[in-house]
């Protein structure tokens, strides 16, 4: 079990900001003391390009960059190079859709989303449609946004060639049965692919076990540097997939007359400088959360948002959109108060959430709002932090929420 | 008037103000018509989707009307808003506007020029609220800037 006193150490945040309560990870995490000093040791020995120094200075970078690849590898249980990296879930999952035009998928082709998507994962495939015909089809969510199996079987149909969905959805935290999907979409030829935003950080991701074909995620919500992701494919669809960025760095070889030979997965995705500091930064949290334990992160985060929810539903002033979903935010309104004002009455009482429609503008089809607040939880937030953000909850009313501005 | 002038600085009464404009706001139908101008307001940054018509001729502001969704501070202050220029002209339109620009801004204003609108007065100590406090405006401006140049 995880030692969560011990591990609010590694945080300096948590020591520089005492009184602010963080339930805003779905949008980012803070960092652990070790990412933050591999990442100024970049700038402190010295920055140096990777790939293309001769000299002892870039070699070292070098060595350190490749090996984020192994501590992915180790963390997801696959292949290093079968490890993109990306500036984060939003790059991740366009190059997969954009990725996927060119060899995979052909006008009329079907994909399968929800409208539980962030929009990384609705607007690739709305403009596929504009731009190539490639459709797509919603697999129908419950109230607190889950897939049904008997639901995805009836969206099925010959002509879809994948299904695209998150893990954990990021405003009602549906937990996806990944593996029942991902065995629908090969049994009918498709492929799997996942926005792991939200499940990558918080609990092991197994993606053969999985049988996933594509994962993307973001490193800056998993306690690394901002501007960081990987894409995980299985390496003969890596192989097969078309880079949507091409430049230095992911060529073998281009010739006037136009001819181009790209490199092999991975490289062949990460054209251009690559963000080094930020890459080398995120092996080391992946190295920090190998260290916790994927399970104990997984399992000490679902006993606190079920403490959480319970909390939760003490409350008679507030709609709580999710109490059955064991994993992801909490979302939920205060009764005749919009949810920004709730966040800013939260804000001035030292609380971090987010309101809005958190990038998935299409949900309000499922739960009949346009906008929520949401509180998303990290393994390093405590019972006695939603305890007092039950207090502050309790007392907001509209009345409350004006007398901010006085 | 002095007493209500005193009422517009107890807290107490802007508050109710603003509540009250939210629950209730003033000019919430939008309307059909030849004279009408409208504008669509939304952002990425917050969840504020409105519009806001007005009809404006030979320099008089004839009507202002708004819908949407929004949250109280900008539901309310562009209620107020639509309350406070209607039937002004166009130059006096324009004085109101800049005023509570500078109120909104924390820069000095003149009180007197917005009515019920000094209830935003505090809205820049939240400075992602700011925003709030002034979509409704900021498309009223426009549509009297855009009215100015269709007269030339
Ligand atoms: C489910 C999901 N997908 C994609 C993203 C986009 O991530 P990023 O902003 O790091 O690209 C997020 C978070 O914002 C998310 O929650």
């Amino acid at each position: 079990m995880l030692d969560v006193n011990k591990v609010r150490k590694d945080f300096p945040f948590f020591t520089s900001s005492p009184d602010l309560i963080y339930f805003d990870n779905g949008a980012t995490t803070q960092k652990p003391q070790c990412v933050i000093d591999t990442v100024s040791e970049f700038y402190t020995l010295g920055a140096a390009n990777v790939h293309r120094g001769d000299y002892p200075l870039s070699l070292h970078w070098d060595a350190l960059y490749d090996k984020t690849r192994e501590s992915f590898a180790k963390l997801l249980n696959c292949q290093a190079n079968e490890i993109v990296y990306t500036a984060g879930s939003t790059h991740s999952m366009n190059q997969i859709a954009y990725g996927l035009q060119k060899n995979f998928l052909k006008p009329g082709d079907v994909v399968l989303i929800t409208e539980n998507e962030h929009a990384s994962n609705v607007m690739p495939w709305f403009r596929m449609r504009q731009e190539s015909g490639i459709q797509y089809e919603y697999i129908p969510v419950d109230k607190q946004g889950n897939i049904h199996m008997e639901d995805a079987k009836k969206a099925m149909h010959p002509g879809v060639k994948a299904i695209a969905v998150a893990g954990v959805t990021n405003v009602l935290g549906a937990k996806q049965p990944l593996k029942e999907l991902a065995a629908l979409a090969h049994e009918n030829g498709a492929l799997m692919i996942v926005d792991g935003a939200q499940s990558v950080p918080h609990g092991p991701t197994d993606v053969q076990d999985l049988d996933i074909d594509f994962l993307g995620f973001s490193g800056h919500k998993m306690g690394g540097p901002g501007g960081t992701g990987i894409i995980y494919g299985k390496y003969d669809l890596l192989q097969k997939m078309e880079p949507v960025f091409l430049g230095g760095g992911m060529n073998a070889r281009f010739e006037a007359c136009g001819d181009m030979l790209y490199q092999e997965a991975p490289e062949k995705f990460e054209a251009g400088t690559p963000n080094i500091e930020g890459m080398i930064g995120l092996g080391r949290a992946a190295e920090y959360l190998l260290s916790l334990g994927m399970e104990n992160i997984e399992e000490y985060e679902k006993d606190l948002r079920a403490y959480f929810a319970a909390r939760m539903k003490e409350l008679d002033n507030v709609e709580f959109y999710n109490p059955d979903n064991a994993y992801g935010p909490i979302a939920f309104n205060v009764k005749e108060v919009f949810a920004q004002d709730t966040g800013s009455y939260l804000a001035a009482n030292n609380i971090c959430v987010r309101s809005g429609n958190h990038c998935a503008k299409i949900l309000h089809e499922v739960i009949g709002t346009d906008s929520t607040v949401r509180a998303s939880l990290y393994f390093y937030n405590t019972k006695e932090e939603v305890d007092r953000f039950i207090e502050v909850t309790k007392e907001i009313t509209l009345e409350k929420a004006v007398g901010i501005f006085f | 008037m002095s007493e209500y002038k005193n009422l517009l600085d107890d807290p107490e009464v802007l508050r109710e103000l603003i509540m009250d404009h939210y629950k209730y706001p003033h000019n919430h139908v939008l309307k059909e018509g030849a004279g009408y101008k409208k504008i669509h307001m939304a952002s990425a940054s917050c969840i504020d989707d409105i519009t806001v018509q007005a009809d404006i001729e030979n320099g008089i502001i004839k009507d202002i009307n708004f819908a949407g969704i929004g949250c109280t501070i900008s539901t309310a202050s562009t209620s107020m808003m639509t309350d406070l220029l209607v039937g002004k002209t166009v130059a006096e339109a324009k004085d109101i506007v800049d005023n509570y620009f500078r109120m909104v801004n924390a820069e000095p204003y003149d009180a007197g020029k917005l009515d019920e609108a000094v209830a935003m007065k505090n809205v820049w100590r939240q400075a992602n609220r700011i925003n709030c406090a002034t979509i409704g405006w900021r498309a009223m401006r426009q549509m009297i800037e855009e009215s100015e140049g269709s007269h030339e």
